[in-house]
C-alpha cells in the first residue's frame, strides 16, 4: 500500500523532471546533440527502406572509388556503397551503444547504491565480487563465453555489459557512501521510510551527475570495444557491418583509400559529441542548483 | 595617524543575478594596541572588508570599486601582487575560522609554522631551519601548548579543535605582524576553548602591541576584548563607536535588535512538564562504537563509549535541555534514543512500550511518533526534493494525508512553521538558513510526533534568525502539546528554551536539574566552569573575566 501511494507522489512530484525539461529546453547545444540522436536513430530504424543500395551489394569490377553523384560517400574495396553501409552499421552500433550502456547503466546503479547504502559486511562482499570480475582478463572471459555460448549479439550485449558496468558500480558507490552520512538520508530513515524508498527517492537521484557524465562517456566506448569484439570474432560478421568495424578496415586502408576511414570517423564523432553535449545539459538540468532561466 | 585606515571601501560583486554591493562605503581606522570588533550576521560583509585588506578576495566576480586602505602609509587596495605579498603573513597575519580544514593535513604543525620564515619573499630575513624550529617552539610555548619540542613534528589530526586554533595563532604571530586579523577565530569552538582563545588574543596583543581587527557575529563574544566595535549589516555600517558606548548606550535601531537577540537572563516561567508518567525513559543507556584506529600493538578491537551508561526520563510537555562540548555524547545520546544510532546496553523506553531492540519494520509505526531536528539546515534537506515534496513524503507515506487533502495539508504545514505557501515548488538552496530550518521542523511535525529531538537546530543560524527559530520552536510545543529534547552546546540557547536541563561530559550524565536552580547554584565543578565560561554582552564584566579564567 505505501508504494501505490508514493507511485502517486511521483507523479505529483514529478517536479525535478519537468524541471529538468524545461531548463534543458533552454539549452542550446543540448537541443542540438538530442536532434541529431534522433535523427540517427531514425535513420537508422528506416535503413532497409531508405538505405540507396543492399549492404551486400558488391561491384567488385568498381572498387574503391572516391564520393560520387552516385555513390555519396564513395564505395569500398569491393565495391560497396558507403553510405549504405555506414546506416546499416549505424544500427548496430546505436543498438550495442544505447542496450549494453542501458545494461551496465542498471546493474551498475543499483549494485553500487545498495553495496553503498548497506555498507559493512554486504558492501564488502559485494565490491570483492566486482572487484574479481575486474581482475578477470577481458580477452579471456570472451573466448570463454564464445567457446560455451557459440557466437550471437545477445552475448555482446552481455560482454560488453558485464565489464562496462564495474566502474559505474564503483562510481556509485562512493557517491552513495558520501550520501549516506549526509542528514538529509538520516532523516528520511527518523521519518520512518522504508530503505528502499530512501534509496531510490534520496540517493539514486542524488548521484544523477557525475552518472549521466560517465554514461556519456560510456557509449562511445561501448560502440569502440564492439569493434573489438567482432574483429575477434565475437559479434557481427562481415558482410554486416558496424562503425566500429568501419574504422577498423579504414585504417588498414586509410593512405590509399582515405574516405573510407573519414566517413565512419566522422559519423563516430558527431555522435559522441551529441552524446557529450547532452549528457552536460542533462546533468545541468538536473541539479536544481542550476538557476532555472 | 592610525596604523591602518580604510576610507569608503566599496567592493561589489559583479554576479550572474546583477550587482551585489557587499562592502558600501565602509570606513574605519585601527591604531596598534587596540581591538576593532567588527560584528555582523552573515552577508553583512564583514568578511569582505577585511578580505579585501589582503587581496583575498576571488577577483571576478569581486571588485573594488572605491576607497583607499592606507597602512602604515602605503595604499593596500593600489599596491601590485609583489609588494602584496610582502605585507600579507608578514606586516598583516590572518586567523580563520575554521581550525580544522585551515592547517595542512600531509605536513607537520612544526613544518607549517617555520615555512613562513624559510621561504620568506625578503631574502634578508630567511632564517636557517634550525633557528627556525627554536624560534617556532618559543612560539609554540608562548600560545600555551604542552611539550612544544614533541608537538612540533606532530601533524594536525593529533591535535583538538582548540589547540590547532593556538597553532594558528602562532603561525599568524611568526613573522611578527602590526595587524592581526581574527575572522571567527572561535565561532568554531567550544564554550570554554572559546574563552581560552579569546584570552590567550587579549594577552597576545597585549603583550605586542599590535592591532587586532577581531570579525565576529555574536555581540557577546566581542565585549570582553574589543576597544572599538563596528556593527556591520548589508555592506553598510550601522553603528561605529567604543565598546561602552555600542554596549550600553546604542541608539542604533540594528544594534539594539542584536542585543536583544542574545538569549540572556533568567526567565520565570511555569515548568510545561505534565505530571504523570513520562513519555521517555532511559535506563542505563551505552552506546560504543568500534575503534578501528591502530594501536601501538597493532589492530586492537577498541570502544569509543560515546555514550556510557546513561539513564533519564522526560516528561510529557517538557522540554529537557541537554548541552555539553563536542565530543561530549550529546548528539548519540539523542541518535539512541531514537534508534538511529545502535545501542550496545541498556533499554529506551517510549509512552511506556520498550522500543530498544525492535527490528527497523517494528519500529516504523514508532517513528512517526518520534522526530529529529538536525543541526545543519543545509544538510538535513535533499537538495533535488522541493518544499512541497520533501514535506508530503512523511504524509502520504503514514497515509495522514490523502491526495486529495495533501495540497492543503502541506499548505498547512508551511503556515504553521512561517513559510510563504508561494514558496512550495522551490529547492532548498533557494532559501536562507533559517528558512531551510524552518522547512526541516515542518517536516519533523508532519507526522504529529509527540517527541522532537533537536539536535542543535539554531548553531548554525544567525542570532537574530536564531531568535525567530527559537520562538517558532516554543509556539509549537505549546500548541501541538510537543515534548522536547534539546541538544545544544550553547548554554544561553538551551537556558532560554528549556525546563530542565542535564549537562554532560565524556558519555555520562554530569548533573541534572531546573534550569533556573542550576543556573543559580551549580553544583558540580565541571557545570561551573562551563558556565563561566559564557562571554557576556557586557564589556565591563567580561573584560575583567577575559583574564580572570584560567587557561
Amino acid at each position: 500500500m505505501d508504494r501505490v501511494i508514493l507511485e502517486k507522489t511521483d507523479e505529483r512530484g514529478s517536479s525535478l523532471w519537468q524541471d529538468a525539461w524545461v531548463k534543458l529546453r533552454k539549452n542550446r547545444l543540448a537541443l542540438w546533440g538530442l536532434a541529431v540522436l534522433v535523427i540517427l536513430c531514425v535513420v537508422s530504424l528506416l535503413t532497409p527502406w531508405i538505405a540507396p543500395y543492399g549492404y551486400e551489394e558488391q561491384d567488385l569490377i568498381l572498387g574503391a572509388t572516391p564520393p560520387s553523384a552516385e555513390h555519396w560517400l564513395g564505395t569500398d574495396i569491393f565495391g560497396r556503397d558507403m553510405l549504405t553501409r555506414i546506416m546499416y552499421g549505424g544500427r548496430v552500433s546505436l543498438t550495442v551503444g544505447f542496450i549494453a550502456t542501458g545494461v551496465a547503466l542498471i546493474i551498475g546503479v543499483l549494485w553500487g547504491a545498495i553495496a553503498g547504502f548497506a555498507g559493512g559486511r554486504v558492501d564488502a562482499v559485494m565490491m570483492r565480487i566486482v572487484d574479481i570480475l575486474y581482475a578477470l582478463p577481458f580477452m579471456i572471459f570472451i573466448v570463454l563465453l564464445m567457446v560455451v555460448f557459440g557466437r550471437n549479439i545477445f552475448l555482446l550485449f552481455f560482454a560488453i555489459g558485464a565489464v562496462e558496468w564495474l566502474t559505474m558500480a564503483r562510481i556509485v558507490r562512493g557517491q552513495v557512501m558520501a550520501l549516506r552520512k549526509q542528514e538529509f538520508v538520516e532523516a528520511a530513515y527518523s521519518l520512518g521510510l522504508s530503505q528502499w524508498i530512501i534509496i531510490r527517492r534520496h540517493i539514486i537521484p542524488n548521484t544523477l551527475g557525475p552518472v549521466i557524465v560517465y554514461t556519456t562517456l560510456t557509449i562511445p566506448s561501448v560502440m569502440l570495444l564492439e569493434a573489438f569484439l567482432s574483429f575477434l570474432g565475437l559479434g557481427i560478421q562481415p558482410p554486416q557491418s558496424s562503425w566500429g568495424l568501419l574504422i577498423s578496415y579504414g585504417v588498414e586502408t586509410m593512405e590509399e583509400f582515405p574516405w573510407l576511414l573519414i566517413f565512419p570517423g566522422l559519423t563516430l564523432s558527431l555522435t559522441l559529441f551529441a552524446l557529450n553535449f547532452l549528457g552536460d545539459g542533462l546533468r545541468d538540468a538536473l541539479d536544481p542548483r542550476t538557476s532555472k532561466d | 595617524m592610525a596604523l591602518l585606515e580604510v576610507n569608503g571601501l566599496k567592493v561589489y560583486f559583479h554576479t550572474r543575478d546583477g550587482l551585489v554591493k557587499a562592502v558600501d562605503d565602509v570606513s574605519f581606522s585601527v591604531d596598534s594596541g587596540e581591538t576593532l570588533a567588527i560584528v555582523g550576521e552573515s552577508g553583512s560583509g564583514k568578511s569582505v572588508t577585511c578580505y579585501s585588506l589582503l587581496d583575498l578576495l576571488p577577483k571576478p566576480p569581486a571588485r573594488i570599486e572605491g576607497g583607499t586602505a592606507m597602512f602604515d602609509g602605503v595604499d593596500l587596495l593600489s599596491c601590485d601582487a609583489n609588494s602584496m605579498r610582502h605585507f600579507r603573513g608578514n606586516d598583516i597575519a590572518m586567523i580563520f575560522q575554521d581550525p580544522m580544514t585551515s592547517l595542512n593535513p600531509f605536513l607537520t604543525v612544526g613544518e607549517q609554522l617555520i615555512e613562513p620564515l624559510i621561504y620568506h619573499p625578503d631574502k634578508t630575513r630567511i632564517q636557517t631551519r634550525s633557528n627556525a624550529r627554536l624560534r617556532a617552539i618559543e612560539l609554540l610555548d608562548e600560545v600555551g601548548i604542552i611539550e612544544p619540542e614533541k608537538r612540533f613534528d606532530c601533524y594536525p589530526h593529533e591535535f583538538s579543535g582548540g589547540m590547532r586554533q593556538r597553532v594558528m595563532i602562532a603561525m599568524a604571530l611568526i613573522n611578527e605582524p602590526r595587524l592581526l586579523i581574527c575572522d571567527e577565530p572561535t565561532t568554531a569552538l567550544d564554550v570554554t576553548i572559546q574563552a581560552q582563545i579569546l584570552k590567550l588574543i587579549k594577552q597576545l596583543q597585549q603583550k605586542r602591541n599590535v592591532a587586532v581587527i577581531f570579525i565576529s557575529h555574536d555581540l557577546g563574544v566581542v565585549a570582553g576584548i574589543a576597544d572599538k566595535v563596528m556593527v556591520m549589516c548589508n555592506g553598510t555600517v550601522r553603528e561605529a563607536a567604543d565598546t561602552e558606548s555600542v554596549f550600553y548606550r546604542t541608539e542604533n535601531d540594528y544594534t539594539k535588535k542584536l542585543l536583544a537577540a542574545i538569549p540572556e537572563g533568567p526567565k520565570v516561567m511555569e515548568t510545561r512538564a505534565q505530571a504523570g508518567a513520562p513519555l521517555v525513559e532511559v535506563t542505563n543507556l551505552k552506546t560504543y562504537f568500534k575503534d578501528y584506529s591502530k594501536g601501538v600493538a597493532g589492530t586492537q578491537k577498541r570502544f569509543i563509549k560515546a555514550v556510557d551508561g546513561v539513564s533519564l526520563h522526560i516528561q510529557r510537555g517538557e522540554i529537557l535541555g541537554l548541552v555539553g562540548e563536542s565530543g561530549s555524547g550529546k548528539s548519540t545520546l539523542g541518535r539512541s534514543i531514537l534508534q538511529l544510532a545502535p545501542i550496545t546496553e541498556g533499554t529506551v523506553s517510549f509512552a511506556g512500550t520498550q522500543i530498544s531492540g525492535m527490528s527497523p519494520n517494528q519500529l516504523v509505526p514508532w517513528r512517526r511518533k518520534m522526530q529529529m531536528i538536525f543541526q545543519d539546515p543545509y544538510a538535513s534537506l535533499n537538495p533535488r526534493m522541493t518544499v512541497y515534496e520533501t514535506l508530503a513524503e512523511p504524509l502520504l507515506y503514514h497515509g495522514i494525508a490523502t491526495r486529495k487533502t495533501i495540497d492543503e495539508q502541506v499548505q498547512h504545514l508551511m503556515d504553521d512553521v512561517g513559510l510563504a505557501r508561494a514558496n512550495m515548488r522551490k529547492y532548498p538552496h533557494e532559501f536562507s538558513g533559517g528558512q531551510r530550518q524552518r522547512i526541516a521542523i515542518g517536516r519533523a511535525i508532519a507526522t504529529k510526533p509527540e517527541l522532537i529531538i533537536a539536535d542543535e537546530p539554531v548553531s548554525a543560524l544567525d542570532v537574530t534568525i536564531q531568535a525567530q527559530i527559537l520562538d517558532l520552536i516554543l509556539n509549537l510545543v505549546e500548541r501541538h502539546n510537543l515534548t522536547m529534547m534539546f541538544i545544544s552546546h550553547d548554554l544561553s540557547v538551551v537556558r532560554y528554551i528549556s525546563d530542565r536541563v542535564m549537562v554532560m561530559n565524556k558519555g555520562v550524565i554530569i548533573e541534572t536539574g531546573d534550569t533556573e536552580s542550576l543556573w543559580a547554584d551549580p553544583q558540580e565543578k565541571y557545570t561551573r566552569e562551563l558556565l563561566k565560561a559564557i562571554p557576556l554582552a557586557d564589556p565591563k564584566l567580561e573584560r575583567e573575566r577575559v583574564l580572570s579564567r584560567s587557561l
